[in-house]
């Protein structure tokens, strides 16, 4: 242990400890702009300076780490001045036009920059110019950059893809996509990692809330939206709203005070897809030698853009089952349209979703397939959803339980679950347990899937059959998996991939707070929706069953593959909406 | 797939490293007077550019700094001096918050300058112009700028690439009656700021200077004395201030007298200098002019006692203090008055007088790391010692000596010993020195001087075997005997003005080592110029001094790159025991080639605008 003192303050920590988690453990806040814990300790805001008792310079809290008998002013008169002019350093060097930043209200530096009280500037403005095509999913204001490293260092250590990377030098220094290229030339993911750790508003996805305001104002239309699993999770933490009152009921209430006709569930068609690609996985299985193993899920657009980009090779391999988003789509202009006796071509669909890579994968050309406009007209995020709220001043106290519609509000336990890592392999394994077996299995048969680990294995015995199952999330964690299996030390039959670490409650599209992780809580909670609810089986879903019976016939029918099936491998991953 | 690659460099780096170097250069012949908040601005510009751009104090910061230094420059500025606080604070902030030293320095930098030349700083906010005292100290010609004495270089070089010999030693004695010592041992400070060194390096101006005095007339004639004045001036000591002060005087028509105490004259010239760098006959030749300008000598007198001084008072009109330093200074360490412990300036002067002790085969350390110290080491050496050994408490890094005499010393044998000081002289029995306990040092912290301070290193002290010990630590005034007359003094020195005078006391100047303490030979030569300007003065009149040469037109061509020409020295093992002069001189080849380099500020720039050129004095 290492005696220190803070702020007069006496402490032990242990040894390594740095001094913002002394401090911490003291009681004592030291601000920190740029710090992401274990992903970035570079001290570049030097904002979380402190003093040394005997030292001229000044030291940065985050990665400096205490040393005995250290005394430790987090507030001297140095400190304040220095870490004052360092805050004002910051901010002449943005545009800081709080009013009008999707960040504002969530925003590190706002807060900081608050606190110490800073209403006026001495500096002269130096902001960075916008050079960036604003159509894309991902956007980047570079007048909003603080130069954190952030987006650098998740994209480097987390998600594997360097995209982006830190350009120039002196005055001239950004942060910009590595090697100086184009967004649209960076094998981007798009899972939107960056922008969930982005602590201003520098990084952020497009925002189509006004298609959205037009469509709404549209007599001509009929707005059908589907909402993801993990949606339910985060949609209330930006609109001040406890998270226990937060539930799906009351989301439902939200959509229909917005003015949405239909309001479904994506759990539906998450169910359809554990059919789908249950189904397939069976027939693959029980014809090993003509397909290459192991099959991969491909519900991730994010983790689709991934392999498509670095390993090209994997791509037959993985199942041709469409995303839930996109056999929502398909249903919502075919059977959805006819069961409700409306014209396909007045339908608007939109999606909302925890994730940005959603956005692009509407646009692919080989998922738009009921031939009524695109299958998914619109995918608005989370967030967009919950500025939506916002913007009609919904207060959460009038919103009350409601019901879905009928009947494509239906979804099973095992479809929630797909938003959290592991959840649709757990799900895939509980229908197929019952297509190869005819019986349901023990619904927590397959937990050991479940969890925040990186890459998960497991082997299951299904009456005899041997099915090794490898799940991942984050994309990092992925390369890792895959390059195990083309060395051939690892072998699955069935593996599970997330291009979000914890699936898609941490997606790209949720919303966020600074320092926080959310994925894990997030995820207990949808395994909590499935652990009550009655229904805990995709191929029990009724509004599953009845789509059969009356429209698709059976899983991996002539008809399910025209429209629940797609040819991933000649998906663009142009990312440019007017190429799609 | 190669994971590791050798490193090389490419053409881009290649080239910038060369424009480093340039600028480098550029830097260091930076002549006086130049905006020195322009320069910082400058400065800031290129530590902005070393920025890697992580933390903000550095990327944005300096970038501030720079915002905030260009609007005070600004001619069309609209500051007031508030920003200067505004400018303090952030350069502070980053100073003390910056991770690595290329922010804390870039604004450690600003903070020193907003310190050192904080009246530029105002005065451009108040003025749009720089301060009064920059603007004065501009210097069109920087050798000549940076000559204690003045001396028109490029005047000479051009009479030297002319074949003018004479006319050059004329020139040269304008300014300084010392062409020949100063060919031979001057430390050029005039070569400092050359601006040949923008190009490569600079002019060899002393070299060009020795091929002048070497192939000049046997006897080259000195001004006529201008009409007496009847006036009579002392002058107490003649070395290179008070033989500089008298030679002017006696042309302006004064009737000189130097009082010399010891045998001969010349001072540390002839009593600190060793003849293998300064041969005799050539500091004889040079006093022999003196003489021919009418100067009176009285060797051997000294005037330390009371009729001395009364004779002085009252039959001179105005006194010229200039004794030299040639007190020695105690070492302070246990065994330092045993047999074989011996001052550096005591062991030169007799030497001077040509009374050479003997070392053969003797073991000899020397103490200290100034020019004094590599002289008496090679002198050693030439007497017979069989080891010489150079012990220093500092690094050879920073050695006072000239770099020239450290490697002199090194290649004639002598070994240096550095960061060990010097802690017990070790006595036999007879009470004879036979060793050296040094303690070894450890560079430390910068001290005022900016060199690193030495302290004690957690070692064992070491022992140095010897015979003799010699102390070169530096030397002290004897300024107790000008004391008790009523002269003031200052640290061990004898106190006087920037103009010579001594505070207080009617007609008396003093100059040279005896006010500055050890110092170069063209400073006391400085001195002794300003000196006899003032006297002049003093006595009622204004001699000017002048000289009849014309000086050549500049030859019109290009001034490419092109190497300088060093002077050669004889071979170390044939040189180091004999005491015959060391350095060889130019050829007339060489001459030619190293004269061409010289770029003619005189003529050229704001030379041929002002001050190209200073005719008399």
């Amino acid at each position: 242990m290492v005696n220190i003192k803070i702020d007069g303050r006496k402490i032990s920590v242990a040894a390594g400890t740095t001094i913002m988690e002394a401090a911490q453990k003291a009681g004592i806040d030291i601000p920190h702009l740029c710090y992401l814990k274990d992903i970035n300790e570079i001290g570049a805001c030097r904002v979380c300076l402190v003093e040394i008792a005997g030292m001229d310079k000044l030291v940065t809290a985050c990665n400096t780490k205490v040393e005995e008998g250290q005394e430790i002013f987090t507030n001297s008169p140095k400190v304040r001045m220095t870490r004052k002019i360092n805050v004002e350093l910051i901010l002449s060097d943005l545009v800081c036009k709080c009013v009008q930043c999707v960040k504002s209200g969530n925003c590190t530096l706002q807060k900081i920059a608050n606190d110490l009280g800073i209403i006026s500037l001495h500096y002269e403005n130096t902001a960075e110019k916008n050079r960036w095509d604003f159509e894309l999913p991902l956007i980047k204001e570079s007048s909003k950059c603080v130069k954190c490293m952030r987006c650098v260092q998740i994209c480097d250590k987390v998600q594997g893809l360097n995209v982006w990377d830190i350009n120039g030098s002196g005055y001239r220094t950004n942060v910009g996509v590595s090697k100086n290229k184009s967004l649209t030339a960076a094998d981007c993911a798009l899972c939107g990692q960056c922008i969930t750790h982005c602590p201003v508003g520098a990084l952020r996805a497009r925002d189509d809330r006004d298609i959205m305001s037009r469509v709404l104002a549209d007599p001509g239309k009929i707005t059908m939206v589907q909402i993801a699993p993990a949606v339910r999770t985060a949609w209330a933490d930006e609109i001040g709203m406890p998270k226990a009152e937060a539930t799906t009921g009351k989301l439902v209430s939200a959509l229909r005070r917005i003015g949405f006709d239909y309001i479904f569930d994506t759990t539906y068609s998450a169910d359809l897809t554990i059919m789908e690609e249950g189904s397939e996985f069976i027939e693959r299985f029980t014809h090993k030698e003509d397909y290459s193993w192991p099959m991969f899920t491909s519900c991730c657009p994010g983790w689709v853009r991934f392999v498509k980009t670095q390993y090209p090779e994997f791509v037959k391999n993985l199942s041709t089952a469409k995303s839930p988003q996109q056999m929502f789509g398909a249903m919502s202009k075919t059977f959805i349209a006819n069961k409700l006796g409306v014209d396909p071509d007045k339908i608007f669909s939109v999606s909302i979703m925890p994730c940005m890579s959603k956005k692009y994968e509407h646009n692919v050309e080989e998922v738009n397939d009921a031939g009524h406009g695109k299958d998914v007209d619109l995918v608005l995020t989370t967030r967009e959803l919950a500025r939506m709220i916002r913007a009609d001043y919904i207060k959460p106290s009038d919103l009350k339980e409601e019901d879905f519609d009928d009947i494509f509000g239906e979804g099973s336990g095992a479809g929630v679950i797909f938003g959290a890592t592991g959840g649709v392999m757990e799900a895939a394994l509980r229908s197929a347990y019952f297509l190869v077996t005819g019986e349901n299995p023990e619904p927590d048969s397959f937990k050991s899937v479940r969890g925040l680990d990186g890459w998960k294995e497991a082997t299951f015995d299904i009456k005899g059959l041997q099915v090794k199952v490898a799940v991942a999330s984050g994309l990092g964690n992925t390369r890792k998996l895959l390059e195990s299996i083309k060395a051939g030390k690892v072998h699955y039959d069935f593996v599970e991939i997330m291009a979000c670490p914890g699936g898609c409650v941490g997606g790209g599209g949720q919303p966020t707070k600074d320092g926080k992780e959310f994925a894990g809580v997030r995820g207990e909670a949808l395994y909590g929706l499935d652990k009550f609810s009655n229904l805990r089986f995709s191929h029990e879903n009724s509004a599953v069953q009845l789509t059969y019976e009356e429209y698709l016939g059976e899983p991996n029918s002539h008809r399910a593959h025209e429209l629940l099936h797609t040819d991933i491998e000649n998906w663009s991953i142009n990312m440019n909406k007017e190429n799609m | 797939m190669d994971r590791l690659f050798m490193k090389s460099k490419d053409r881009a780096e290649f080239t910038v490293e060369g424009l480093y170097k340039d600028l480098e250069r550029r830097v260091v012949s930076s002549p006086a007077g130049q905006c020195p908040v322009d320069m910082a601005a400058a400065f800031l510009r290129m530590c902005h550019a070393q920025s890697c751009g992580k933390c903000i104090p550095c990327r944005v910061g300096l970038g501030q700094l720079q915002i905030m230094l260009d609007r005070i420059l600004a001619i069309d500025g609209n500051e007031d001096l508030s920003i200067l606080d505004d400018l303090k604070r952030t350069a502070e902030a980053i100073r003390v918050s910056s991770d690595c030293a290329i922010g804390t320095e870039a604004a450690a930098m600003i903070l020193r300058g907003m310190e050192g030349f904080r009246s530029d700083y105002e005065s451009h906010i108040l003025n749009h112009s720089c301060d009064d005292t920059v603007i004065n100290k501009r210097q069109a010609v920087p050798c000549r700028g940076g000559c204690p004495a003045g001396v028109d270089v490029p005047g000479y070089v051009a009479l030297v690439r002319s074949g003018r010999y004479d006319d050059a030693v004329k020139l040269i004695r304008k300014d300084n009656p010392f062409p020949t010592v100063c060919a031979l041992i001057c430390e050029h400070p005039c070569e400092e700021k050359c601006r040949r060194n923008i190009i490569d390096t600079p002019v060899n101006i002393r070299a060009i200077k020795r091929f002048a005095v070497d192939n000049c007339s046997k006897e080259v004639e000195t001004p006529a004395r201008m009409d007496s004045t009847g006036k009579k001036v002392a002058v107490i000591g003649g070395g290179p201030s008070g033989l500089s002060a008298a030679y002017f005087l006696s042309i302006m028509g004064h009737d000189v007298t130097v009082f010399e105490k010891r045998a001969q004259l010349g001072g540390m010239l002839r009593y600190g200098i060793p003849k293998y760098r300064l041969p005799r006959e050539r500091l004889q030749w040079d006093i022999d002019a003196i003489a021919a300008a009418g100067v009176e000598f009285r060797t051997d007198y000294d005037i330390s006692s009371d009729e001395a001084i009364k004779e002085i008072k009252d039959n001179y009109d105005a006194v010229y203090i200039s004794i030299g330093s040639h007190n020695h200074k105690n070492l302070g360490i246990p065994g330092e008055f045993a047999k074989g412990v011996i001052p550096a300036v005591e062991m030169l002067r007799s030497i001077g007088d040509d009374a050479m002790p003997n070392f053969k085969g003797k073991s000899v350390a020397v103490i200290g790391g100034g020019n004094v110290a590599m002289d008496v080491a090679r002198t050693a050496r030439r007497l017979g010692a069989s080891q010489v050994s150079i012990v220093y408490r500092r690094r050879r890094d920073d050695m006072t000596a000239l770099p020239d005499e450290i490697n002199g010393a090194i290649a004639e044998g002598c070994e240096l010993f550095q960061l060990k000081a010097p802690s017990e002289i070790i006595v036999d029995k007879s009470g004879h020195v036979k060793g050296l306990y040094v303690q070894p040092q450890i560079a430390s912290e910068a001290d005022r001087s900016g060199r690193p301070r030495p302290v004690d290193a957690d070692q064992p002290r070491e022992k140095i075997p010897c015979d003799i010990v010699i102390s070169a630590i530096g030397q002290a005034t004897d300024i107790e005997f000008f004391e008790k007359y009523g002269i003031p003094v200052y640290r061990g020195t004898i106190k006087a003005e920037k103009n010579s005078v001594v505070d207080k006391v009617q007609g008396i100047y003093a100059g040279g080592d005896c006010v500055t303490g050890p110092s170069t030979v063209i400073n006391a030569i400085a001195a002794g110029k300003v000196a006899a300007a003032n006297i002049d003065s003093y006595l009622g009149y204004n001699h000017e001094i002048s000289v009849d040469v014309e000086i050549p037109d500049p030859v019109v061509e290009d001034k490419p790159s092109r190497g300088r020409i060093e002077l050669k020295e004889r071979y170390a093992a044939e040189r180091g025991g004999d005491f015959e002069a060391v350095e060889l001189p130019m050829t007339r080849e060489e001459s030619l080639a190293e004269c061409s380099r010289c770029l003619r500020c005189d003529v050229c720039g704001f030379g041929s605008f002002r001050g190209g050129r200073i005719e008399k004095w």
